[in-house]
């Protein structure tokens, strides 16, 4: 189990490098404009572009230019020429909200997922059933900033139930906090809980056929035993990897929208901005860690997986 | 039995034909399509104006009432429906007092144009790659998947803004090839490219899972080369995934057009699609709600609609699938992403 | 040998709602188990000896399905036992193992701790390491080696053969007073068949387990029954002692099951004699006999669906499903100096 892991996160590292490159190419290689002038944004002129070129390294060659790029990232020394912040720190202050947000999502609609799924599939072709399928296609043809927009403009607007906007930190009042994230979550949540319902009746109706199943109830175990132990247990599995996929997914994009809305000022809001205002290097970092993330979550969630399934870990290790 | 008599085409034609949700959606689809594709004559004919010609101080006349398109605060005349013979149907947009109801139809051309585009590119291109990878295995298989993965590990929105916004400030150029910034062009290309490993790897597997068969190696020992047997055998049983896997596409990208226009990392001005009119239409929710729900219900119609007969499509060609509901992830197997 | 059946099925009908229609695997099938017996139930498949042995355990209940008739266990009816009733039973009072033990175990938990679970669920107030140590002191009983790290192991770390004893040792766990196996050696290669059949034998001796064992090969039933019911489409076309069985067929299905094996005492065949012909459609099964369409010595009457009779005047518990009379069936079954199903030339 533990080759499997340090292979895993061995053959993690190589990926990361390649992200970095592919981010360094996108921002600095495209054919065409000038990539000094692409940084400098909207506010540029002629002496701003010069220093640039200079100080990235535009005018040696292309290994050279890679590695400016990378120092600059990551010693936290870019800074945004739009605005002259300092982009690492901003991403940095940001993060709390963001994973406020991703965190509590994620937990919304993996219980009521769960919940609901496990449920319906206890009574295929039931009410519950039917419902749930219409929340599924409803829930991805919603595009987030619709659903937040209804919202908003229902629950906040007309009904004053939720605060407009704005993030309130953990710490400062935990209640508040919440009280401030409901929207954004049950956005984000929307989303995704009819999708990980189906997926999980899916499972679940199918592993109910399993032989071993059959095994379970011959033996004389109760009806939830059964259906917990051995159906729910073997069902999850493939869900995990589901999850750990759509959970990076979104963080390094649904996010975004529903930041931005919400003004939760966190690293995806950072984001929005930065398109608005075309500011390159912001968008060029926050790209390069959300990447960065999906990779770093891909491989826990593997090893995670193998270690819910032992067929997976000791295949992996024969090799 | 009569089903021996008919090919598998035929009897997927008719499982669809009973589906009459799948049915009621492909009608809905269809209707927006010709909602959109009727924006001339509506702009002509009934609105008289255009989608981007600015009436901020006109007045119209509303059931015998004159009022103004703009009020003095700046606030948009709201939906008049039918009020002045159809000019303002559906209320004016912003300060800049354009038509809201023309612009809605044109804005689902870019829409509806992107995603139809962006869908057969990716379709081509993801098709081509996982035959590739999965016929020939080995290093072009290594090559190719190891490259999708690559692209596949960014997530879909960040990458759709990064190549977005580095290509919207100054366009591409390859050679001779130039595309400006703010052609649809760069939209086009970017959602293309962004949603191909979602198709392509699905593809290859079934690719793999159709190699083993012996109706492949009868052709090999039959002598026929690699591209007769990648496009005379292993395509046409692709087909059916390949259609459906399009339709759900098609959906797929007009949802990541819209977010990334929404952000303004897609379309680019003059142009102007659904989701670009929702993020104006958002900053004034409050006064003016109908700027955003209207372009938001359209999107969330026509993606509906593609997603609904798409798995009808689905369940039509493939009854037993296990392929349901997969469409947003586009993975056919959550079985752990490739070490 | 106590005259009390300990088992005892009467008249048993499990008919499934399909899209096709209703389909009735098992038709009137009744039969009566003494302690310590092996009963063999042998058909090939669609023959409904599956059905008949998960229904005693009432694990073909479902909304599509329709059970009727009678299951008594030592005097208490099963057939429409509540759910608590029925899971008391189940593993405690009669254990079963099934066909593939690879797809038979849960691959994600280790083979002890499935052990465990079985025991713990119906003695829950057995400790957990208590429970361990009877699962090791079970699967060393059953013959595998290493029994205390094995313990430990998940399924597909064992072997086909280890995996089947694994399952043996689960199904005994509670020392159940009957032993269903439902194609317990089907999976697995030939020599371990030979294996698990030795290790169902013994345990039958030593515990006087009463065993039903399903099964298409009539070579297996050769080693361990003690009596035999031969079904064809959800029926019980012959049933009697192994001797009887073997020695002295009554029905032309039997004749032709025993025919095409492969005899090392006789003179080869020309060629294998095979039952033409394929298993009637449950969905729409034939009038009359089932068999007819395939049995070449069909006359008549065969039109009537026999009934099930001892038709041998010195052995009424010879009973079989064929209208012909014992001495046109001792001429009919002789094909070149064999018992097989062909009408001798």
């Amino acid at each position: 189990m533990a080759r499997f892991a340090l292979r895993r996160l061995a053959g993690m590292v190589v990926v990361l490098f390649a992200v970095s490159l592919v981010t360094f190419a996108i921002f600095n290689l495209i054919p065409n404009s000038d990539p000094a002038q692409r940084l400098a944004g909207k506010n540029a002129d002629a002496v701003l572009v010069k220093s640039i070129e200079e100080d990235w390294g535009f005018d040696e060659p292309l290994p050279v230019q890679y590695w400016e790029t990378m120092k600059k990232i990551f010693s936290g020394e870019l800074i945004s020429y739009g605005d002259q912040l300092n982009v690492d720190e901003k991403i940095v202050e940001g993060i709390p909200a963001t994973f406020s947000l991703c965190i509590g999502a994620a937990a919304i609609w993996l219980f009521f997922g769960i919940l609901f799924g496990y449920l319906s599939a206890l009574k295929p072709g039931g009410w519950l059933d039917r419902v749930l399928t219409v929340v599924a296609i409803a829930g991805i043809s919603l595009p987030a900033f619709l659903l937040a927009a209804i919202f908003l403009y229902l629950l906040t607007f007309k009904l004053e139930l939720f605060p407009a906007g704005g993030y309130v930190p953990l710490t400062e009042d935990p209640v508040d906090w919440a009280y401030h994230l409901i929207l954004p979550w049950f956005t984000l949540a929307i989303l995704n809980i009819g999708f990980y319902s189906r997926v999980l009746r899916s499972n679940m109706l199918d592993a109910m056929n399993e032989d071993y199943v059959r095994t379970a109830r011959a033996k004389g175990l109760s009806e939830r035993r059964v259906m917990t132990r051995h159906v729910l247990r073997n069902s999850l599995i493939p869900i995990v990897s589901l999850f750990g996929l759509d959970f990076a997914a979104m963080l390094g994009g649904g996010a975004i929208i529903v930041e931005s809305i919400f003004g939760l000022n966190g690293v995806g809001q950072y984001a929005a901005e930065s398109i608005t205002n075309l500011d390159l290097p912001p968008i060029m970092a926050i790209t390069m860690f959300g990447a960065f993330f999906v990779v770093l979550f891909s491989a826990v969630t593997d090893i995670f997986y193998a270690y819910l399934d032992p067929r997976i870990r000791l295949e992996a290790s024969a090799r | 039995m009569s089903s021996e008599r008919h090919g598998p085409w035929s009897l997927a034609y008719r499982r669809l034909r009973r589906n009459r949700l799948a049915l009621a959606s492909l009608a809905l689809f269809v209707l927006i399509v010709a909602f959109v594709l009727a924006a001339p004559l509506w702009a002509d004919h009934v609105a008289h104006t255009g989608p981007n010609a600015t009436h901020t101080t006109e007045k119209i006349v509303v059931d015998g009432e004159t009022r103004e398109v703009v009020d003095v605060e700046g606030k948009p005349i709201g939906p008049v429906w039918f009020g002045a013979g159809g000019e303002f149907f559906l209320g004016a947009d912003s300060g800049l007092g354009r038509d809201e109801m023309v612009r809605l139809m044109y804005g689902g051309r870019t829409s509806l144009m992107i995603g139809l585009s962006s869908a057969l590119i990716t379709t081509l291109l993801a098709t081509a790659l996982g035959l590739l990878a999965g016929y020939f295995g080995g290093r072009t298989d290594s090559i190719i998947s190891r490259t999708l993965d690559l692209i596949w590990s960014f997530p879909v929105v960040l990458l759709g803004i990064a190549l977005g916004t580095a290509l919207a400030v100054g366009g591409l150029k390859i050679g001779p090839l130039e595309v400006e910034g703010n052609s649809l062009w760069i939209p086009i290309l970017i959602i293309a490219v962004v949603m191909t490993p979602y198709m392509a790897r699905p593809i290859r597997g079934e690719v793999l899972a159709l190699r083993q068969k012996e109706f492949v190696e009868a052709a090999v020992a039959q002598g026929a080369g690699s591209l007769r047997i990648m496009f005379a055998e292993l395509l046409p049983n692709l087909w059916s995934t390949v259609i459906v896997f399009f339709t759900l596409n098609i959906a797929n990208n007009m949802l990541l057009e819209s977010a990334l226009s929404y952000l303004g990392a897609g379309v680019q001005p003059p142009n102007s699609s659904w989701g670009k009119m929702v993020s104006t239409g958002v900053e004034l929710i409050y006064t003016a709600p109908i700027l955003a729900f209207a372009p938001g219900l359209m999107i969330l119609l026509t993606v509906l609609s593609l997603n609904v007969f798409g798995d009808g499509l689905r369940s039509a060609l493939d009854p037993k699938s296990k392929l349901r509901l997969e469409a947003h992830t586009g993975t056919v197997e959550p079985a752990g992403t490739a070490v | 040998m106590s005259s009390q059946p300990l088992l005892s099925v009467g008249d048993l009908r499990v008919g499934f709602a399909t899209e096709g229609g209703r389909l009735q695997a098992v038709d009137g099938v009744g039969f009566d188990l003494a302690p310590g017996e092996v009963l063999a139930i042998v058909g090939e498949s669609g023959s409904g000896k599956s059905v008949t042995a998960q229904t005693i355990l009432g694990l073909t209940r479902s909304p599509d399905s329709v059970i009727e008739g009678s299951v008594r266990l030592g005097g208490a009816e099963l057939l429409n036992a509540g759910e608590a009733e029925l899971r008391k039973v189940r593993g405690a009072r009669v254990g079963m193992i099934f066909q593939d033990p690879m797809t038979s175990l849960n691959p994600v938990y280790r083979v002890g701790a499935q052990i465990v679970e079985a025991i713990r669920a119906h003695e829950p107030g057995t400790s957990k390491e208590e429970a361990r140590e009877r699962a090791i002191e079970l699967l060393r009983s059953v013959g595998i080696a290493e029994a205390a790290q094995r313990v430990g192991d998940y399924p597909h770390e064992f072997s086909g053969g280890m995996r089947q004893r694994a399952m043996i040792a689960m199904a005994l766990a509670l020392e159940p007073e009957v032993l269903i196996a439902d194609e317990p050696t089907t999976a697995l290669d030939v020599t371990v068949q030979a294996q698990i059949l030795r290790l169902l034998e013994d345990l039958n001796r030593s515990r006087n387990l009463a065993t039903i064992l399903i099964t298409h090969d009539l070579g297996v039933v050769a080693e361990v029954a003690d009596r035999v019911l031969v079904m064809y489409a959800g029926k019980v076309v012959e049933e009697g002692t192994l001797d009887q069985i073997f020695y002295d067929p009554q029905h032309p299905y039997t004749w032709g099951l025993l025919g095409s094996l492969s005899r090392l005492d006789r003179p080869r065949p020309q060629r294998l004699p095979q039952i033409g012909g394929a298993p009637p459609s449950l969905l729409a099964p034939p009038t009359g006999c089932a068999f007819r369409p395939r049995c070449p010595h069909e006359f008549g009457k065969c039109a009537e669906v026999p009934a099930l009779d001892g038709r041998l005047p010195e052995a009424a518990a010879h009973r079989d499903r064929c209208w012909l009379d014992p001495e046109q069936k001792a001429e009919r079954r002789q094909v070149e100096g064999g018992i097989g199903l062909e009408a001798p030339s």
